[in-house]
């Protein structure tokens, strides 16, 4: 599903990936855990295309392709979606509309008809019902003048309609209060399936109580320098990052 | 010298053969700029009946005569010329441009086929040319429900829905065939609202305007259907003086659409229309325009000169004036659509959307002159620049010593993209009663990176981004246009805006 080998990204000159390799198979879950300043946005970031990033080494493949040499919106019509840290504003222009937009430019990627309104909202209502949530917020323009729960709900709402193969979630439990994080965590849970992976980005251990992944990797310094499974989460929220890192240094 | 029709010879102008001729050179010079970037950019080769180019008393006596008008009407085109001969042109606007020859222009110009009965008798090639301009005449009627006065250069050639507007007693017809067939009200009202020395193109449009549209909407009368004008611009080198006239009677409600395209041109090209509208005690008038004026090309040479006043009067109490602009075409933009709030609690709105790209320029805005009680006023005006375009929002809020109670809100949003486009307001407020309230906010945003990526990263384009959020910020306005108009607007500002970004 997802290669990635010794990737080395910078910004404004400064290295921030050095040489990061991780592979994610199908229906897998994989977290990456790690201190700030770790590169564990720059690694989302740089996987779904955002300019700013130039990728200096090493290479990613998806689903056999070269992700790298690939626009934002090819990522995503081939099947990668970001749930962004920080959701953004879109004033005016409709939650349902952008959906609609969004989606139907993923079917004319693959040769598909356009979906009309009523198969869409169709879909819509299908979709909002697995994650039971209301339509409350599908009238309102993107993100404006939302809860940071209601943006990343949005997030994991828009993720549900465009079923990607490999959704990257981008420290999706910042800034939730607990009963939020347990309504995104469950729109997660309802999406896994053995055909989609999902890499989730987090600082704190307490997303993985709700969202189990089977792999779990500790990023530091632009590196994965520990890889292990579920446990490896709770090693870290009793004992922090600093006896990895020291570790690895030494 | 003063003339008079009867000394006008038919032999002054050029024949049919010389200016089909020219219209041939015209398609063989510009034919290859045709087919690509201004969609509708196509030259009809049609044989018209132009005037050479010029300007003075017997010119505007050959245009009086040509259309069979009485002697009042020369005698008031004759007294704004001599006005309009000592008037300055306006330089204050934030717009750059050569001077302006008059003596260059040709001050009329009409399909040669006239006083056409039915669609039938429509030159073919007209029809096609609005069929390729998506609005088919025949389809219209049927489909839409629009009544179309059809103005080809200067004169109508076809009117359609009479009969139906007839039944309401509604009167919709060029301003010609009124000032024939209803000389007391074109009388009355005819610059009563813009009268012929407002300013340098008022002058000139009362003195040589060759077309347009009169409405009138007799008392307690609710217009049946959206009435709806398409101009446009195709003889090189005519200059457009449209006139037009809405009058609604006590009680009555009118929805007006205008909608604009021109043929691809290589000179500068001036249009100065004038529209008045009046709305009686308890009336209402809206008045929609779509403008995709040939703005030239990307160093802005042949585009349309765009100086128009329009101006409404509530002069009855409990009366509205809306008006929705969107403007994404011509090279300059000088337009101020504007609202005299005279009648008690009277309204007036204005909401427009102006694009500036390519070398484009456009200072535009409203006036609200609130000179009734408790009379209220909206301005939303939303401004988008790219690439070199510039772009001025200039407003005028008024509240007169007598008008208690008035209140106005007026929002300027500015929307910039890329960093080589300019965007200023020039807000101007006189508040001469303390019981007003006023409201005024005003932004200026770029398309960030963010939105942009966000977009991106849900499978758009990016140029289907920037549409979104254009589209998206320009949503207030679009709201109130009708419904037909918004779909054409919308679709009309992601054409615009193609290859606007990077």
């Amino acid at each position: 599903m997802l290669s990635i080998q010794g990737l080395k990204a910078e910004v404004d000159e400064k290295e921030i990936l050095k040489g990061l390799d991780l592979t994610v198979g199908a229906g897998e879950v994989h977290a990456i855990m790690g201190p700030n300043g770790s590169g564990k946005s720059t690694l989302a970031h740089v996987l779904s295309g955002r300019e700013g990033y130039a990728v200096t080494g090493g290479s990613v493949t998806f689903d056999d392709r070269d992700l790298l040499a690939l626009e934002p919106e090819e990522r995503a019509c081939l099947g990668l979606f970001l749930a962004f840290q920080y959701p953004v504003e879109l004033p005016g222009v409709n939650n349902t509309y952008f959906l609609k937009a969004a989606l139907n430019a993923k079917r004319k990627y693959h040769g598909e008809d356009e979906l009309d309104a009523v198969s869409f909202l169709r879909l819509m209502k299908e979709k909002l019902k697995v994650l039971h949530l209301d339509d409350s917020l599908l009238k309102r323009p993107v993100n404006v003048g939302f809860s940071g729960g209601e943006k990343k709900r949005n997030e994991i709402f828009q993720m549900a309609l465009l079923e990607p193969k490999l959704a990257i979630l981008d420290e999706t439990d910042s800034g939730l209060d607990i009963d939020a994080l347990r309504v995104v965590a469950n729109g997660v849970n309802a999406l896994r399936s053995p055909e989609r992976s999902m890499l989730v980005v987090t600082h704190y251990q307490r997303l993985l109580d709700y969202i189990e992944p089977d792999y779990v990797h500790v990023l530091a310094k632009g590196r994965i320098i520990r890889s292990g499974g579920k446990e490896l989460a709770r090693e870290l929220e009793d004992k922090g990052y600093g006896w990895i890192v020291d570790e690895a240094a030494a | 010298m003063s003339a008079t029709p009867d000394d006008v010879l038919p032999g002054d102008t050029k024949t049919a053969a010389q200016t089909s001729t020219k219209a041939a050179q015209a398609e063989a010079e510009y034919g290859h700029l045709v087919k690509s970037e201004y969609e509708h950019g196509f030259v009809t080769a049609i044989e018209s009946d132009t005037l050479p180019p010029g300007l003075d008393e017997s010119v505007i006596a050959i245009i009086s005569q040509r259309k069979g008008e009485p002697q009042w009407m020369l005698d008031w085109r004759l007294a704004a010329y001599r006005k309009w001969l000592d008037m300055p042109t306006p330089e204050w606007a934030a717009v750059h441009y050569p001077p302006i020859d008059y003596q260059t222009i040709s001050y009329f110009s009409a399909p040669k086929k006239k006083e056409l009965k039915s669609l039938d008798e429509v030159d073919p090639v007209l029809l096609e040319t609005y069929e390729k301009l998506g609005i088919p005449i025949e389809e219209q009627k049927a489909l839409a429900g629009v009544a179309v006065d059809a103005v080809f250069d200067s004169v109508s050639v076809a009117t359609t829905f009479r009969d139906k507007l007839a039944e309401a007693g509604v009167i919709f017809c060029s301003i010609s065939e009124a000032v024939q067939e209803y000389p007391e009200l074109v009388r009355k009202y005819l610059g009563s609202v813009v009268p012929p020395t407002d300013n340098f193109y008022t002058g000139l449009n009362s003195a040589v305007f060759t077309d347009g549209t009169f409405v009138y909407v007799p008392k307690h009368t609710r217009c049946p259907m959206e009435l709806s004008t398409y101009f446009r611009i195709n003889e090189a080198k005519t200059g457009q003086f449209e006139r037009t006239l809405i009058v609604a009677d006590e009680g009555s409600y009118v929805s007006y659409l205008e909608g604009c395209t021109a043929p691809q041109r290589d000179e500068n090209q001036l249009h100065a229309a004038v529209v008045e509208l009046i709305a009686l005690d308890n009336a209402e008038i809206k008045y929609s325009t779509v403008q995709n004026w040939y703005p030239g090309d990307e160093e802005g040479r042949g585009g349309i000169y765009n100086f128009v006043t329009k101006r409404g009067d509530c002069r009855g109490d409990n009366s509205k004036i809306s008006w929705t602009q969107v403007e994404t075409g011509s090279a300059i933009t000088w337009k101020y659509p504007s609202c005299i709030l005279r009648g008690d609690n009277s309204v007036g709105e204005f909401y427009s959307v102006a694009v500036t790209k390519g070398r484009q320029q456009a200072d535009t805005g409203t006036k609200m002159i609130h000179l009734g009680k408790n009379t209220r006023s909206t301005i939303v005006s939303k401004g988008i620049s790219a690439q070199h375009g510039i772009q001025s929002y200039r407003g005028l809020v008024r509240i007169a010593g007598k008008a208690e109670g008035a209140r106005n809100h007026t929002q300027c949003d500015s929307l910039l993209i890329g960093d080589k486009c300019a965007a200023n307001t020039f807000p101007y407020i006189e508040v001469k009663n303390p019981t007003a309230k006023m409201e005024h906010e005003a932004t200026t945003s770029k398309i960030s990176d963010d939105q942009l990526f966000y977009c991106r990263s849900r499978g758009l384009t990016e140029e289907d981004a920037v549409s979104m959020i254009v589209n998206g910020f320009c949503k207030e306005v679009f709201n109130e246009l009708p419904m037909e108009f918004a779909v054409e607007a919308q679709k009309l500002l992601s054409i615009s805006l193609e290859g606007a970004v990077g």
